[in-house]
This record gives structure tokens, sequence and C-alpha cells, in this order.
């Protein structure tokens, strides 16, 4: 019966796999083609689950090496006569009887064991070679609670300032971008095409090499050191004027038109007749000024230059900064970095592809 | 239309009441005409302030020395930066040159980005054609191959070295095949392979994205003209969709040359340019000189970065150039 | 309520000269259509009128004050749109108060005038919904509302009714006469239509590349068209010429002959014209008597087009001149046969070599 369920289970899977839109059969380029796609489902989402999974294991599992693929931890019990809770080991005892035997204290090349389910009988001298740990699937939170531990507070308020450089800066990239792109999308007025060109022309000009005079302006302003000295030079993004006024020469001028003979102010037609009619726009320009803030790494890591302004993503990298790497919370604090986008993507994935379809570079 | 609608509302009860007043003010004194201007104020400001004015500090910057950050404490010193890089015994050798980490840099450079903009569009280019096919769970791998994209690169750099340490689980996946485990970061042919493999995993997302949208703009009707002709798919593919994403093809193109070059984020943090000087980027050598390396050197790095532009520039004109006048539209 | 004057104005767009100075007068109350071919002017005659577009030269008084430097919104003009600009966003109460909160209208009044504009134009149980949900009839109505809510001096319509299928528009053309009749405003209408124009206006503006081609009632365009251009354009089907010469000038009138035509005499009173001037002679469809006897000119059907309630015999001359013949009722006419037709006394309209209108004994 059970058989039976699976089966069908399995074919219409398979019936739904194999099935396409509008046409019948499966010819061999969907075989490819899904082929393809499942090779890369597992190369683009197998490493991301590989870090989460690994985040949740024991640093002792960490170092183990083949690594096993689901959090392990050693199975423990508690003997009476003995304070701390012993190991649980798989024991082959010499007349080929497998027995479960608590691990006491290991010598050398032998282990003192006793066995739980009956301590009277005392302690027997096993060889480690014969004694397997009894294991079982365990995802422990203790890498979270010592990340929490050792960076304290500090860790929130890394949270804060990425929070604080995001939000900030992406909502005044929004208004400055949006009122630019309003200005050179809905006027006719000399200097139009300059203005345009002027922001466009630093799309030439990649941030890199920029970076030193950008650091001599936000030293000059008197904020290395300080979170407006990241916010500042990144809000100006032409891109975002670009999209959004492309976007806007698609608003009727009728409309403006309009608004204006409804003795509407100009800043009224931008506020309340551009901005709304402009939303799924600004929405691509948020969520790419999001994505760009809250990675951001190379202008941080010149200007942020204490651990108080850290950003997330410069503790992040700090963890490897020293010789040794402290794997077990750098993993928890991977995780916990990219969970806030892994939430944002499930949400707004749909439309950011849309996004830049849309309002796309065409 | 209704998450504008909620928008709207949102717009209008906003405080904006505040700027309001002043808004109305400025367009009653400066009238509806140089409105424009007051719109683009602020942008404009920011632009002229930390893209182009950076542009003019740099060039100062690059004609002047010392590890002074304020410009008045530089000396002038001409082309002495730019000497300095091209100071060399022999271009062939770059341990001849007085800065042979630059000439190391740009042969890094040189080679990482045909290679990575090769590999980045044709897996992008592939992955969208399989995208655009009929397919079931189409937005489910449209996702999948997107969602990288939103890893921030400190996050793609160490998920990477976690899998390519030697305890890692790549090593474990080929111990269990009965292989020998490598330890992929500290050979210089390996670490380049990865510095690639990463970058074009962490970006091709991007890039299928756009080449789907390019694809999914070319009318069904032209397929299905040639359909008709019985065309086979792959004269279909270099024939239609080839010529007809090929605006697409070159904003892809342009867009992946400059990001490949600037690669700076998840290299740092995956090889840190090593192992010795194997991954170093012409951007990490630009940081290092600038800000890691003590004493600072400020000329050097502005010297090194105004280079760059200039290939940059250089490369991105030559391509609008030719691209102009081939297009269908 | 009020009168408008247009003094000398002029536009130009750059080096184009649209309009090379005009001047008209336009009565209170008066519903007045401007009409003419596309490219004509008459929408940007209406914009500057609106404030839309800036004069190049000349003045515009609205009730006795000059509004030439006037912004739109104070010119006390109302505006609807070709493509009704409704902002879509906002719900149709919304649209309709949007112009009246921008000049702070206490809310009680603002209510009551969309009230009474909705309930005028029967709209009231669309307030709640958006320009989207709405038929093309309904939006119509919504901007005609929105411009009924301002209480203008005067109305100007931008080709209002030419996103409307015919039937619709034959139903709209009579509600906005019916309107104008019950408000009494000035009203300023431009379509390119001519049936618009002569079953809509108290007076017509023919126009043709930003000039004034005649002003007048209706008929009066109809009866005694002031030139070939006007006679062309007014009147549907349009008017047949035939192009000839005057060879004798007598007490009788003048002798009109064209070639392989007959020749007639048109009572005329001696004027201007001497024999041999070339002329046009013109005659509308509706205006030629079919002989059975054989006089007249002989007409080779091509085409026989049959309405029911009329018919339009597609005609040629012997040398090739199109003519086309009304026949009320249905015709038996067929393909290939040979008319002799007459034009109908009286109805005939000659114009000269300059294309002006000679007038004559009618």
């Amino acid at each position: 019966m059970t058989e039976l369920t699976a089966r069908t289970a399995q074919s219409s899977i398979l019936q739904f796999l194999t099935r396409r839109r509008g046409r019948v059969r499966a010819d061999w380029t969907d075989w490819l083609t899904y082929a393809y796609l499942f090779l890369g489902l597992a190369v683009m989402f197998a490493p991301v689950l590989w870090v989460v999974l690994s985040s949740f294991k024991a640093p002792v599992n960490l170092a183990e090496f083949p690594p096993t693929f689901l959090p392990y931890a050693a199975e423990t019990v508690t003997v009476e006569g003995f304070d701390e809770p012993l190991s649980l080991y798989e024991v082959i005892t010499e007349d080929g009887e497998t027995r479960q035997l608590a691990q006491i204290r290991r010598v050398g090349l032998n282990a003192q064991m006793i066995d739980p389910a009956n301590p009277e009988a005392g302690r027997l001298v096993v060889p480690v070679a014969d004694a397997k740990p009894v294991r079982s699937i365990l995802f422990t939170w203790q890498n979270y609670a010592r990340l929490l531990s050792a960076s304290g507070s500090d860790l929130w308020l890394f949270v804060y300032n990425s929070l604080f450089i995001t939000i900030v800066a992406t909502a005044i990239t929004v208004i400055m971008n949006s009122m630019a792109a309003f200005a050179l999308s809905k006027y006719r007025f000399k200097g139009n095409t300059l203005a345009l060109i002027a922001i466009l022309m630093t799309l030439m000009i990649p941030p890199t090499v920029v970076l030193v005079p950008i650091y001599l302006i936000v030293a000059q302003l008197g904020l290395v050191g300080n979170l407006w000295g990241v916010i500042l030079p990144t809000v100006a993004t032409p891109t975002g004027v670009f999209l959004l006024r492309q976007y806007m020469l698609t608003i009727p001028d009728e409309l403006i038109e309009a608004a204006r003979m409804d003795h509407a102010s100009e800043w009224r037609i931008y506020w309340r007749i551009i901005l709304p009619l402009s939303a799924p726009a600004l929405a691509v320009v948020a969520i790419f000024s999001i994505l760009s803030r809250w990675n951001d790494f190379l202008l941080p890591l010149v200007v942020l230059n204490r651990r108080e302004v850290f950003t997330l993503q410069l503790a992040l990298a700090s963890f490897q900064d020293e010789n040794q790497i402290h794997y077990d919370q750098l993993l928890a604090m991977t995780t916990l970095t990219a969970l806030p986008l892994a939430f944002a993507f499930i949400f707004l994935q749909r439309y950011i592809a849309s996004g830049i379809a849309s309002t796309g570079i065409k | 239309m209704r998450a504008a609608a909620i928008f709207s509302r949102a717009l209008a009860a906003l405080p904006a009441r505040a700027i309001e007043p002043v808004m109305r003010g400025a367009q009653n004194i400066l009238g509806i005409k140089r409105m424009p201007w007051v719109f683009l104020f602020p942008n404009l400001a920011a632009v002229l302030f930390f893209s182009l004015l950076p542009v003019f500090i740099n060039i100062f910057y690059s004609a002047t020395g010392s590890d002074r950050l304020y410009p008045a404490d530089r000396p002038y010193v001409g082309a002495a930066n730019y000497e300095t890089l091209f100071e060399c015994g022999s271009y062939l050798d770059p341990s001849t040159c007085s800065r042979d980490l630059f000439w190391r840099a740009l042969g890094n450079t040189l080679i990482f980005v045909p290679v990575q903009v090769a590999a980045m569009i044709g897996i992008a280019l592939f992955t969208a054609i399989c995208l655009n096919r009929d397919i079931r769970g189409r937005g489910f791998f449209r996702g999948i191959f997107f969602f990288p994209v939103m890893l921030s690169p400190v996050v793609v750099a160490l998920t990477w070295q976690w899998i390519l340490q030697r305890n890692g689980a790549l090593n474990g996946l080929l111990t269990a095949l009965g292989l020998t485990p490598v330890n992929w970061l500290v050979f210089p042919n390996s670490a380049f392979f990865w510095s690639v493999f990463v970058t074009v995993w962490a970006h091709m997302g991007f890039f299928t994205i756009i080449l789907l949208a390019g694809l999914q703009s070319i009318p069904r009707d032209v397929y299905e003209a040639a359909k008709m002709d019985a065309a086979n798919p792959w004269r279909v593919f270099t024939r239609i969709t080839l010529p007809m994403l090929k605006p697409t093809l070159l904003v892809v193109f342009i867009l992946c040359v400059i990001r490949s070059v600037q690669t700076f984020d998840e290299l740092y943090v995956l090889t840190g340019g090593g192992p010795g000087s194997a991954t170093i980027l012409i951007v990490q050598y630009i940081y290092e000189i600038g800000f890691a390396i003590q004493p600072r050197n400020f000329g050097l790095a502005a010297a090194a970065s105004l280079l760059l532009g200039a290939v940059l520039l250089v490369f991105t004109l030559i391509q609008l150039r030719l691209a102009r006048g081939k297009s269908y539209d | 309520m009020a009168n408008l004057i247009l003094e000398t104005l002029s536009k130009s767009f750059g080096a184009v000269e649209v309009i090379p100075g005009l001047d008209l007068q336009i009565e209170d109350g008066e519903f007045v259509v401007f009409v003419g071919p596309s490219g004509c002017g008459k929408s940007t005659l209406l914009r500057l009128i609106a404030g839309l577009e800036e004069a190049t030269a000349g003045d515009i008084r609205i009730a006795g004050e000059s509004v030439i430097s006037v912004p739109a919104a104070d010119r006390g003009v109302a505006m609807v749109f070709q493509s009704y600009a409704l902002y879509p966003h906002m719900t149709v109460r919304q649209n309709l108060s949007f112009g009246l909160e921008n000049i702070r209208m206490p809310e009680d009044e603002i209510a009551r005038r969309v009230e009474a504009a909705a309930k005028m134009l029967q709209i009231e149980e669309l307030l709640e919904r958006r320009p989207k949900e709405l038929s093309g009839g309904q939006r119509q109505r919504v901007a005609i509302g929105r411009a009924i809510t301002r209480n203008p001096k005067i109305f100007l319509f931008d080709e209002p009714l030419s996103n409307l299928d015919a039937e619709l528009r034959v139903l709209m053309r009579v509600e906005i006469t019916k309107l104008h009749e019950r408000l009494g405003n000035t009203m300023i209408y431009v379509t390119h239509d001519q049936i618009e124009a002569m079953t809509m206006a108290d007076k017509i503006v023919v126009l043709r590349k930003g000039v004034i081609e005649q002003v007048g009632a209706p008929l009066e365009l109809y009866n005694r068209p002031r030139n070939l251009f006007v006679a062309g354009f007014i009147g549907s089907p349009r008017m047949n010429f035939l192009n000839g010469a005057i060879t004798g000038v007598s007490e009788a009138g003048l002798s009109f002959q064209s070639p392989h035509l007959p020749s007639f005499t048109l009572p005329a009173r001696p004027g201007p014209l001497r024999a041999g001037a070339t002329v046009t002679l013109g005659v509308r469809p509706e205006h030629f008597t079919l002989s059975e006897n054989g006089t007249g000119w002989p007409l080779t059907v091509s085409v026989s087009e049959q309405h029911g309630s009329n018919s339009y015999l597609h005609c040629a001359t012997p040398d090739g001149t199109p003519v086309l013949i009304h026949e009320a009722g249905q015709s038996r006419v067929a393909r290939g046969d040979v008319l002799h037709a007459q034009p109908r006394e009286g109805h005939w309209h000659l114009f000269d070599a300059a294309g002006l209108r000679v007038p004559l004994g009618n």
C-alpha cells in the first residue's frame, strides 16, 4: 500500500517536471535544460546551505575531517558516582559482542570505561581503536550563544550601524534621485542635457578610482569614523537618477499640466503626482540601494576605522584577521548577516527581477 | 496600482508639510522656470562634491608626493609617481620593476578580466536561455540563480573559504569519491581558478536577469516566423536570438568588464591577494599602497587609479562607438 | 463668465512659426469650435489660451484683463484634455477635489462642489472608484467634472471625444451641448472632426497653418465658404471641385466651361471676373439633379455605395475628375452606368484662381 502511494507520488513528480506548458511531451532539449538547472541548483544553493548547517555544529564536529553533512554531537550519559556526564561509546568486546560503554578517561591507547547500565561491575579497560563514539544529530545553538557572549553588546552595535547606514542612505538616495529625475524628465530648460550628462558621467568613474580623494573629503568634513562619512558619498547614484528618469518619461505630461491648472505647486506635483506614480521604479532603486549599502565593504573599510562604528560586514571580515580563524563564531555570524537579505529576497524576488526587466537597461 | 495607491496615501500623510511651504516660497521667488534647478540641486551638489571634485583631487594627488593627506602639505613632484610606477629594468619581468607589485597586479587583472568576463557572460547567457524556455518552476530557478547577488561579498568569500579550506566540504567530497584532497587556496593556479569561480558564482545572477529581460523582449512572432521557415534551433539562436539580443549583450558586456576590473571585496577576503601575489588585482593594489601599507602613499595610489580610470574610459568609449551604427532599431 | 480677445497672438517653436499673429474675439457664453486638419495649430492655440504654452508675441484678454503673463492656474480657465489626464492613483472624488484642496478651499465647500458636479454628470456612484475602473465615457465625464468643480470663466476642450467609439461620441456630443446650455459658460472646443464642429458650435473657427481661414456660424460656413479650403473642409462628404474657365461674361451671367463637359451659364452679377479667367466650380454631392433626358454632364459610375437610407455614387467626368453624387434613398445605378447630372440651380460655388469665393447671384 505504502509502496503504491510512493510510486504514484514519484510518477506525479515526474509528470510535474516533464509536463510543459503548451506542448504535451518533453524532448531532449527539455531534459538538457532540467539537467543544467538542477546542476545550477546544487552549485548555487549548496554552499549557502552548507554554511548554515555548519553553523549549527559544535566546534569538535566542525574540526572533523571528512566533515559530516548534518551536525552531530556525541551522546553522553550520567553515571552514578561521576559528577560530569560521560561520553557514550560503542565497543566491540573480545568475544565479538557490541556494548555501549561510558568513557571515564583515556590513557594512551586504552580507555577506562564503565557500563552505565551496570556501574557496579567496575571499570573496564578498552583499546581506543575498538571504541566508536555514539552520536546523534543535534543542531546546537552554542556557536550563536558564544558569538553573542563574546562580542556582547558590540554585535547589536554592528547591526545598528549597518541598519542606520542602509536606511538613512536609501531614504536620502530615493528622495534626491527622484527629485533630480523629475527635473530632468518633466521640464524643458536650458542646461538639462548638461545636467543629465554631468550626472551620468559619474557612471564612468568607478568608486574605487576616487577612493583616496573621497577619503580626503570625508576627512575634511571631520567624518572619518562617523557613519555619515559612509552615507554622504554614496547617495547620489547616477543609475538611480537614470532609471527614475526613464520611468518618469512614461508619465504623460498632460497629468502635470492638469495638476498645474489645478493650482498645484511644483513641489506638490512632485510629491503628490509624480512620486506615487513612480512607485515601481522607486522600489527598484530602493532595493538596489539597500543591497549595496548593506553589503558595502571598501568605503566602510577605509572610513570606519574604529570598532564602535564597524558595520556587520567589517565585523565579519575582522573575524579572520588574526592568524587563527574562529570558524565556529564566523559561521554563526555569516548566517546572521545573510539572514535579513535572505528574507528580503524571498519577499522581493519577483519584484527585483521584474524591476530590472521593466525599468531595465535596454 | 493598489500598492501605488497606498504609497500615495502615505505620501499625502507624511510630514512633508514642513518642506512644502519652503518649496512654494522658492517657486514664488524663482518662478516655475527655475524650479528644475531647485529639484536638481541636492543631487547635483552631491555629484559635484563626491564624484567630479574627487577626480580633480586625484589628479592633484597623483602630481604630489609624501604621505600627508592634506593637499597643502604635499610637495609638487610632477610626473614622479607615474615614473615610479613605470620604472622597470625590463618590461617583460615584473620583478625588475621598482613597484613590482603594481605590475603583478596589472598582469593578474589582464588575465582575470577576460577569463572572468567570458565565463560570466557565457554562463549567464546559457542560463538565461534555459530560463527563457517554457519550463516548470521557472520563477524558482530564476530565484536560485539570482540570490547570490543579494549576498554581501564578505559573506560570499567566507562561505567559499569555509568550503575550500583544507578540511572543507570540497575535500571531504573528494575523499568520499576516493580522490586526493587539495589545499585549494595555497597553490597559485588553483587559487586563481577559484577567484574566478567565486566571483562568477556571486554575480552571474545579475547578468542573467538582464539577459533574460532582453530575451523576453524579442517578440514571439519572430520565432514563430522562423519556425514557419523551418529553421533549426542552432540557426534560430545564431541568426535571430543573438542579433536581436545584441544591444542587451553590449550593455551586459560593458557592465561586466567595468565590474570585473573593479573586483576587490571577494578576493580581499577569500585570498587576500595571495598566495604571495597570485590573486592581487589592481584595485587591491590601490587599497594596499593608499591605505594598508605604512607609510600611506596617496600619490602613487592616485596615479594608479587614474590610469585605471583612463583605461576604463577608453574601453567604454570604444565599445559605445563600435556599437553605434550597428543597432537594428 | 467672460469674453475672450486674442490680439496679434503668435507662437514659434524655435524657427518654426506655428501661429503667425492671430486676432479673434469670442463673446461671453459662446460655444466656439476650432477646427482644422492636424498640424493646423488649433491645439497650440488652445494651449496658449490655457497658459500651458507661452506666447511669442501678442495679447490674450479674458473679461477685459490681459492674462498673457498670468500662470495657467490663475487664468480662470479649465481644460479637458484629450487623454483626460485623470490622476490614476486617486479616486474620482480625489481627482475632482485635488485642485480645490490646492487653493485651500474649506472642506465642506469642496464636498458640496464635488457632489454638485457629480450629480450634474451622473457619476455619483463612481466617486470612490479609480480611473482604471471606469469606462471611456465615464472617464470623459470625470474629466469634465473636474473642470466644472473649478467653476471657470472659460472651458477649454482639447479633442475630448477622439478616444471614444463612434456611438459614444454622438452621445457625448449631445451631452456637452446640453451642458453648455445649462452652464452658459464660454466654451472653446478643439476638434479635427467637422461634424463635431457643425453640430456643436455657435461659431466655428476654421484654421489652417495657424491662420484663420473663416469664422462664422456652422451653416454660414456650409452655405458660403469663403475659400476653397473652407469649402473642402466643411461638409461631409466633401464638395466636388471642377477646374475650368470663364468663356464669356454677359447680362445673364458667366459661362463656365470645363474640359470635355458642356458649358453652362452661372447667374452672376458682373464682377471682377473676365472672360478667360481660370476658376474652380464647387458643387456639394447632395446638390446634383440626375436628368433622364440626357442633358447635363455625362458621368461614368465607378462605385455605387448603398448606405440604405442614402446612396453615394462615385463617378468620373470624361477627363477623369472624380465626382461624388448623393442620392436619397436606394439607388438602382450600377457600376459602369453613365449618368447625366446637373448642378442644382443656386447651389454652386465659384472660386477664382486665388481660391477665393466669387459672389454669385444666390
